[in-house]
């Protein structure tokens, strides 16, 4: 591990969308931080807030979103008070962000050679074209892309999911940035690609030591892969801390039951458990603790929304009742 | 369970039970412009249909009219204390009145043709969808060959073939939006047909025609609707372009086009109504339908509910 | 790519075939334009030799096939009324309607593009909101309107621009050509102006709708995570994307702004093909008729034929799809 000083640190975000409907909370009370060169595996379900996150951080929220609270520093920088220019300097450059649909990530009518070569010159103009080409080429050859020479001139459709993902990959690192967002890169692939992008990702973070925030809702994939775990629930961040504390001995309540719904080969033969009931409507959050309509341990204390609290050294929770003294 | 879980079962199952027609009606009002567009559309159409009646001289009374009252400037008065409000034209015909009757002559014109084309079209774009094979592709090939001239060529053709007359003009705009609406509901049909309630209406062994108008019409038809709105503006503005030209009505029937270009050549002298108050009143009928069926192509499009 | 080109020049001379049967059997078979050039008094002798001399006395089918063979020829008959070659009389002015034609296209692009983008970029000004409210006027307003609107206010009302006619003409290869001359450019304005309108709006909605549904897209995302600037996104990954689209539909209303031009023509008495074809139409000048819609309808279907090779060229997906079938 690294200095104590964290690459980033995101304190208290919350980004609302202002619909003809209402506001949808859609990130309201996420702190997370992450040190250089280290794995952040950043949990939820669909709709628990976790892209909103990623883009957040990127200021890649649209119109009707806002941020409306929060701080995100980076490298000694509010991220949420940048100006556009600045942010835009730092896209792509020292920060950087894959999509999940790697189908619609590459324009579809610009050559692979133009979207690479532009990513470097947007910030690095004295570069000449053929410098930034053959850098291209190079990083190609990096993520595992067989013939990276002739790859360049082709077009996004000519190449399959997973190679897509992994042209993206390689834009995202050609300029070294010192984080990279992943957003949900693999769900949109085949469980055999999947690993391969997973051990391509890995290697290359480490190689370049850069930090990495893997946004998923698989547990399995960030297992084997992050060093630190932050689970989000509607919106909020429930859970941070070390990877196997987190898995072995969870403390929230809803860590515990999205661990218990994973299919694993130790329990083989015992039903899979479920946990009750929905999530809440971004739209309609319940006051108090959102997960307290789910929660075998609600009561009356849960009608105040809990903080997100150190318990442990590393270990943050935002419970009233968290599992402190019980087993898996 | 808690009871905050049914409490949010309960509201979305009420939102559900709001008519799909007064969502419709809701989310169309939304835009002003549109409104007003329908306001004004509703006021063009009481004047087609009532003109006989608001108009103070029946402007195709050849013996009401006086020459000597010819090409007044609005707001004249004639012998008899008529105001003529928007002055007269070269025959000493009330404008105000010539508008309103031409206003009707346009509007059934437009809208005849453009009910018969629907029909027309309709029935085969249906066919054509539900039938498919051979007898698709020869009504496609058709409608693709006739869509790849320009609207204006093919009514010129057709003009030129069939000479003048008020039922040829009308022929000639039918030939000319056929295509339209018979490509439209084939798309329509083509994605309804896959549906599981036609298959469920075979099952039932209905016949073939009950399923196409019972089950397949009703679901195909608002991009239909859409269609049919923008389709009937054209219809008007094609047949007051061809009047204009002089290839349309003839001047028995006189409609908006015919009275713009009578007005023509007294635009350089200054005498401008004679032309443009024709021109208003067709104007107002015709982007009024276009605000309406604008709309009208929004609210209905699902891809753009945000 | 060939295999394309080759393909689809073989359904366009069949097109052709079939719509000159249909005209030639539209026209010829309706209506006797003998009686237009003999005076009512004339007797069955001299009708019989006028009908005699324009060969409307053999079976239809052998008319038709006369009609093919001398168009092979590039002899489409000659005016009953010009008592000139009916192909030549088009051909002649033929580059009055093109200059037109083209010009009224190079304004619906030059003004239509950036008005649109803007739109599409920023629909909530009040600015975007009185474009795309103009741009529905422009679209319904009927051509001929605008005409004479446009010389009441610029030719009657104001003085400025001419209001008939077309300039003073320059010889280039061949061709006279009035837009290289300030006289000509001023008679060019109003007309082009008047056709170009409804374009324009056609444009305006096209790259608007197209700037809206593009931005939405993953890949702009992307562009603009990558840090490019505002306006290279905009201008290579927004724009590359909604040209297709436009490309295709504006390629296809060439035809439609050139048949369209009868009026503009007729309005402002510019000596190009539509301005003939009416005259020839009231008059019932057949061979002029005949000549006139086999030139338009051929146009047509030519610039059809280029609007497709252009859009596969522009969109690499389909060019590689195509060659793969």
């Amino acid at each position: 591990m690294s200095a104590a000083a964290p690459l980033l640190s995101v304190e208290g975000l919350a980004t609302h969308f202002f619909t003809r409907m209402g506001v949808v909370k859609a990130v309201d009370g996420v702190s997370l931080s992450v040190r250089s060169g280290e794995v952040l595996g950043l949990v939820g379900e669909s709709g628990s807030g976790k892209s909103v996150t990623g883009f957040s951080i990127l200021g890649l929220v649209d119109p009707p979103g806002h941020i409306v609270a929060g701080r995100i520093l980076f490298e000694g920088e509010d991220l949420a008070r940048l100006s556009g220019e600045r942010l835009r300097r730092l896209r792509g450059e020292r920060i950087a962000m894959i999509f999940q649909d790697p189908m619609m990530t590459l324009n579809p009518v610009l050559r692979i050679e133009t979207q690479m070569v532009e990513a470097i010159r947007a910030h690095h103009p004295e570069v000449s074209h053929a410098e930034a080409r053959a850098r291209s080429r190079d990083v190609l050859g990096q993520v595992g892309i067989a013939s990276p020479e002739e790859r360049l001139a082709a077009y996004p459709h000519q190449f399959s999911g997973g190679m897509r993902q992994r042209v993206a990959i390689a834009i995202a690192l050609l300029n070294r940035p010192s984080l990279l967002i992943a957003d949900e890169p693999t769900t949109a692939l085949d469980v055999t690609i999947q690993a391969q992008i997973l051990y391509e990702v890995q290697k290359l973070c480490r190689e370049s030591g850069t930090a990495l925030i893997w946004i998923t809702h698989d547990l399995a994939v960030v297992g084997g892969l992050a060093d630190t775990l932050a689970v989000m629930y509607a919106g909020r961040v429930v859970e941070q801390g070390p990877v196997d504390a987190v898995l072995d001995r969870p403390l929230h309540p809803y860590t515990s039951g999205l661990i218990g719904s994973v299919p694993s080969r130790n329990r083989r033969g015992e039903p899979l458990r479920q946990i009750p009931g929905m999530t809440p409507s971004p739209l309609r959050l319940p006051s108090g603790c959102s997960f307290r309509s789910r929660c075998p341990r609600a009561d009356e204390h849960c009608l105040e929304m809990p903080e997100l609290a150190a318990l442990a050294r590393g270990r943050l929770v935002r419970c009233v009742h968290p599992l402190t003294s019980e087993a898996p | 369970m808690s009871t905050f879980a049914e409490e949010q079962a309960r509201e979305d199952a009420a939102s559900i039970e709001e008519s799909p027609l007064r969502r419709l009606a809701a989310d169309f009002f939304e835009s002003k412009l549109a409104a007003a567009g329908l306001v004004v559309l509703l006021a063009v159409v009481f004047v087609a249909l009532f003109a006989p009646w608001l108009s103070p001289q029946n402007p195709y009374d050849l013996a009401s009219l006086d020459l000597l009252d010819g090409r007044l400037p609005p707001g004249s008065t004639s012998a008899e204390g008529l105001v003529y409000w928007l002055g007269t034209d070269d025959q000493g015909r009330d404008m105000m009145s010539a508008i309103f009757y031409g206003l009707r002559t346009s509007l059934a014109v437009g809208a005849l043709s453009s009910i018969a084309a629907l029909v027309l079209g309709g029935a085969l774009g249906l066919i054509a969808a539900y039938v498919g094979g051979r007898t698709e592709s020869a009504i496609m090939r058709i409608v693709d060959l006739q869509l790849s001239l320009p609207a204006i060529l093919v009514a010129l053709i057709l003009v030129a073939l069939l000479g003048h007359g008020v039922f040829k003009i009308i022929l000639a705009l039918v030939v000319v939006q056929w295509a339209y609406y018979a490509r439209t509901i084939r798309a329509s049909a083509l994605v309804e047909r896959r549906k599981e309630y036609i298959e469920a209406a075979r099952c039932l062994a209905l016949s073939d025609a009950r399923i196409m108008l019972h089950h397949l019409l009703p679901n195909c038809l608002p991009p239909v609707i859409v269609v049919a709105t923008v389709q009937v503006a054209h219809a008007i503005a094609l047949e007051a372009t061809l009047s204009f030209l002089g290839i349309g009505l003839p001047i028995t029937e006189p409609s908006l086009g015919l009275l713009i270009a009578n007005g023509f050549e007294y635009m350089m002298s200054g005498k401008y109504w004679i032309s443009f108050f024709p021109g208003i009143a067709l104007l107002v009928a015709i982007v009024s339908i276009n605000l309406v069926g604008d709309r009208l192509r929004d609210v209905l499009n699902p891809r753009l509910q945000k | 790519m060939t295999v394309l080109v080759i393909r689809r020049l073989m359904q366009s001379a069949v097109m052709l075939l079939a719509m000159s049967i249909l005209v030639f059997l539209g026209v010829f078979a309706i209506g006797n334009p003998v009686d237009i050039l003999i005076s009512p008094q004339a007797d069955q002798a001299e009708i019989a030799r006028a009908t005699a001399a324009l060969g409307l006395d053999k079976p239809l089918w052998e008319q038709y096939f006369v009609f093919l063979a001398n168009a092979a020829h590039g002899d489409l008959g000659r005016s009953f009324v010009f008592n000139e070659p009916a192909l030549r009389l088009i051909v002649q002015r033929l580059p009055a309607t093109l200059e037109l034609a083209f010009s009224a296209m190079l304004l619906a692009v030059v003004l239509g593009l950036p008005l649109g983008l803007y739109v599409g970029l920023r629909p909530d000004t009040f600015l975007s909101r009185l474009i795309a409210a103009g741009s529905i006027l422009g679209f319904s307003l009927p051509t001929f309107w605008v005409g004479i609107m446009l010389i009441l206010v610029f030719a009657v009302w104001m003085g400025w621009l001419p209001s008939t006619g077309r300039g003073a003409t320059v010889s280039v290869l061949g061709v006279d050509v009035s837009f290289l001359t300030w006289d000509g450019i001023r008679h060019l304005i109003l007309p082009a102006l008047n056709l170009s309108l409804s374009r324009i709006a056609l444009v305006i909605r096209l790259a608007a709708a197209g700037t809206r549904e593009v931005s939405h897209m993953d890949y702009i995302k992307f562009a603009r995570a990558k840090g490019l600037t505002r306006g290279r996104v905009v201008r290579v990954h927004v724009l590359r994307n909604i040209l297709i689209p436009i490309v295709t539909v504006l390629g296809l209303e060439i035809g439609a702004v050139i048949a369209f031009s009868v009026v503009t023509e007729t309005i402002f008495a510019w000596p190009g093909i539509g301005q003939l074809i009416i005259k020839s139409i009231t008059v019932l000048d057949r061979p002029v008729i005949v000549a006139y819609l086999m030139l338009t309808v051929f146009l047509v279907i030519m610039i059809n034929l280029l609007v497709d090779i252009l859009y596969s060229v522009l969109d690499p997906r389909v060019r590689l799809a195509e060659a793969r079938a």
